[in-house]
């Protein structure tokens, strides 16, 4: 069995649609945060799978992006957990259905 | 000083009214103060009205004024001004004195009342009023003092408030009297028209001096005649006479002020003050103006003095005589005895106060109780009262030498006797004597003699705050006789500015024994039919059915209840029939048709502009639920809501490509 791109792209859309569905499904909001981590994870690999099976050689430009990516997602992983405190702080829950003041 | 009292006359008035005016800003009721301030102002203008009284003396004839400018319309200036005559001099300590010991008995006889400081407010107020109309050289300023005076009188009559009867009375002597200013006020005008001024006199321009007199013409008759109409309202004369016994509901020291010695004798003066009206163009001393003065004064005379025979009321046999003896003076001055008419003013106003003033004494000693047949054997209980009250009875009677009323009497009746039209006053005027004495030997033998009976079981005689003033008064009728006698006739001369011719033939005329004799009769009739009376009426018992008539005072009350009041109320009724159905019936059909086309665009505005509003917001409405159900604020939903949005844009790209 050779390894194709498709395959590669089935496991990223797989990846997507379970953070996806985690992060619309889930009550908790740091599995939300999971499941955007895992859309984010996605798109990375789809970086990776185009680079690696585009012409060759290449530039190391779906290697670089994936990397800033992974540091941009840590940041906004920090962001999102410092949110999620506050959050908790001033409503003494993280259940996001209880939380619902973001309307209007 | 002669000098300076003619530009300050209008101090006697100001000076009580300034008082009045003190007594109502006294905080709460200080009643010393209110006595104080309200006796204080009577002697301060008792005080100027003798100074004012000396220099009229010293020239015969003596007459001042002092004119000034009140308002200016246009070219027209309208003046008013004071006057110092014989007359009003005379008038003014006339009516300061009694005054002054009416409120000195006020403060004994109202003792007990709770609105003791407003009594002294209005009698205060009800003097300056008085004295204002005396010394008024313009008619105007005379029109606006007596109409303060009816105010005063309503004041002063409906003083108990509580009392129905009294409020009744204070309304229809208000009522009565207006009826007989709008005459005097329509002669103001005319006199205003047809002289160009309102003032009596003004250096010889005055409407009573012979340039003003002669531009009037004939109508002087019916400017004399209007303004005899406000007399006989105020003086109550026949047929405006009905106020006056009613007005007897007041506090007796206001019968006595008012009713008696000031206020009616109001009309009296204002006849002798624009006497050059009614005398103008006379012939013979007859003018029409003046026949009907007599006439009036005739019929008021002998219809009171009869009426007075069956009174039972103390008081009201006193209003009676007051009323008949203004009817006396009115004929004596339209005979044209005006300084006898003048004089008899005088001589009334002190011996009707003091027999008011007695009555009240008699009342208040009897515990309020005014009818003299519960009275009786009050000679030996109030020996002061009693024995003041002889002497005003003698004098208001007539008997001569020692009390004032007979001389001025007399001197009446002498006047009548030489009218030139005709002898019938002059012997109805002799029946009035008779009656006079009659009915006041009646009320002296119910008063105080006889046995004690209910009323006066437990009489005691007044103080000596209230038997001050009787003494007074009293003395002052005394005095005044020897002032008085024709014998020595200055008083006579002062007034009337002339000089008497004093023959011994004019001492002993015929009418003099003659008045003696219908003096005596009158008196000598009561005693002998109401002597050892005790509770029903002689005359009663004798002529029910006269007694029955003159008890109802002639039916006149009803009579014009009847007549007058009832067309009065059939035109009340009609108008008001008239303003419920037809103005009322107008104003609501305008009204409906306004109410109907208001309810026409009503309907439009509700049912057209507003649907069409109301349906736009409605629809606005429902699409902005809609959408903020949308709202839900869960980031999950919205979160979805972008992973569906990219899911479309996806599938519209591959239907693309």
């Amino acid at each position: 069995m050779t390894i194709t791109l498709q395959l590669f792209l089935l496991v990223s859309a797989a990846l997507f649609c379970i953070g996806l569905l985690a992060a619309l499904s889930r009550r908790h909001a740091i599995f939300i945060l999971i499941g955007i981590e895992m859309m984010l994870a996605a798109a990375g690999l789809n970086f990776i799978a185009f680079w690696r099976f585009g012409p060759q050689p290449a530039p190391a430009t779906g290697v670089m992006v994936t990397i800033f990516a992974i540091a941009i997602a840590a940041a906004e992983a920090a962001v999102g957990l410092a949110l999620v405190i506050a959050v908790y702080r001033h409503y003494r829950t993280i259940n996001v259905d209880q939380i619902d003041q973001l309307k209007g | 000083m002669s000098n300076w009292i003619i530009a300050h006359l209008w101090l006697i008035p100001a000076l009580p009214l300034v008082a009045s005016l003190l007594i109502l800003s006294l905080p709460g009721a200080q009643r010393t103060a209110a006595a104080f301030l309200a006796i204080a102002g009577q002697i301060a203008a008792l005080i100027f009205s003798v100074s004012a009284f000396v220099p009229t003396l010293a020239t015969p004839g003596y007459r001042s004024f002092h004119n000034f400018t009140w308002l200016t319309f246009g070219e027209q200036a309208l003046r008013l001004g004071f006057v110092l005559d014989p007359l009003t001099a005379v008038m003014l300590v006339m009516i300061t004195l009694v005054s002054l010991c009416i409120f000195i008995f006020s403060v004994g006889y109202m003792a007990a009342d709770e609105n003791f400081s407003r009594f002294f407010a209005y009698l205060s107020f009800f003097s300056a009023a008085m004295l204002g109309v005396v010394i008024a050289n313009s008619l105007l300023l005379l029109f606006i003092c007596w109409e303060l005076v009816g105010l005063a009188s309503y004041l002063l009559i409906g003083f108990w408030i509580h009392k129905t009867s009294a409020a009744a009375a204070a309304k229809k002597a208000f009522i009565t009297t207006r009826i007989g200013d709008i005459g005097f006020f329509l002669g103001l005008l005319w006199l205003y028209q047809s002289s160009g001024t309102l003032l009596f006199y003004d250096g010889g321009n005055g409407s009573l001096e012979s340039a003003g007199l002669t531009s009037l013409g004939a109508s002087a008759t019916f400017i004399a005649l209007l303004i005899f109409c406000g007399a006989v309202g105020k003086s109550g004369q026949f047929p405006l006479h009905v106020w006056l016994p009613d007005a007897m509901e007041g506090p007796t020291p206001v019968s006595a002020l008012i009713h008696a010695a000031t206020m009616v004798a109001a009309g009296v003066f204002l006849v002798a003050r624009v006497y050059p009206l009614f005398s103008l163009g006379a012939v013979n001393g007859v003018t029409t103006s003046l026949t009907v003065v007599v006439w009036i004064g005739v019929v008021t005379a002998l219809i009171s003095a009869l009426i007075a025979l069956a009174q039972a009321d103390i008081k009201r046999i006193l209003a009676y005589s007051t009323v008949s003896q203004l009817g006396l003076m009115m004929v004596s001055l339209g005979v044209g005895g005006v300084a006898a008419g003048i004089l008899h003013l005088l001589a009334h106003g002190f011996f009707k106060a003091l027999l008011f003033l007695g009555s009240g004494s008699v009342i208040h000693g009897c515990h309020e109780e005014q009818d003299i047949r519960q009275m009786g054997g009050l000679r030996g209980v109030m020996p002061i009262t009693f024995l003041t009250y002889a002497i005003g009875m003698m004098a208001l009677s007539g008997v001569p030498l020692f009390f004032s009323g007979a001389w001025t009497k007399e001197e009446i009746l002498h006047a009548t006797s030489l009218w030139s039209v005709s002898h019938l006053p002059h012997y109805l005027m002799m029946a009035g004597v008779v009656l006079t004495a009659l009915y006041m030997t009646r009320q002296m033998i119910y008063v105080f003699f006889g046995n004690r009976r209910t009323a006066s079981a437990h009489a005691h005689e007044s103080s000596a705050v209230m038997t001050g003033p009787l003494l007074v008064l009293a003395f002052c009728t005394i005095a005044l006789s020897v002032v008085l006698t024709p014998a020595w006739p200055w008083l006579h001369e002062y007034l009337s500015g002339e000089t008497a011719s004093v023959e011994f033939a004019h001492l002993i005329q015929p009418i003099l024994f003659v008045s003696l004799v219908l003096v005596a009769a009158g008196i000598g009739l009561g005693v002998l039919l109401y002597r050892g009376v005790s509770r029903g009426d002689p005359m009663e018992e004798r002529l029910p059915a006269l007694f029955r008539f003159l008890e109802n005072r002639m039916w006149l009350d009803e009579l014009y209840d009847w007549t007058i009041l009832a067309l009065g109320r059939f035109a009340a009724g009609l108008s008001d029939a008239l303003d419920r159905y037809f103005w009322d019936g107008l104003v609501r059909l305008f009204g409906g048709l306004g109410q109907l086309f208001g309810s026409l665009t009503k309907g439009f505005d509700e049912k057209g502009i507003n649907a069409g509003v109301n349906d736009a917001t409605g629809v606005a409405r429902g699409l902005g639920r809609i959408m903020s159900g949308w709202q839900s604020g869960q980031i999950q939903r919205y979160l979805g809501a972008i992973a569906l949005g990219m899911l479309t844009l996806l599938l519209f790209y591959a239907w693309l490509t």
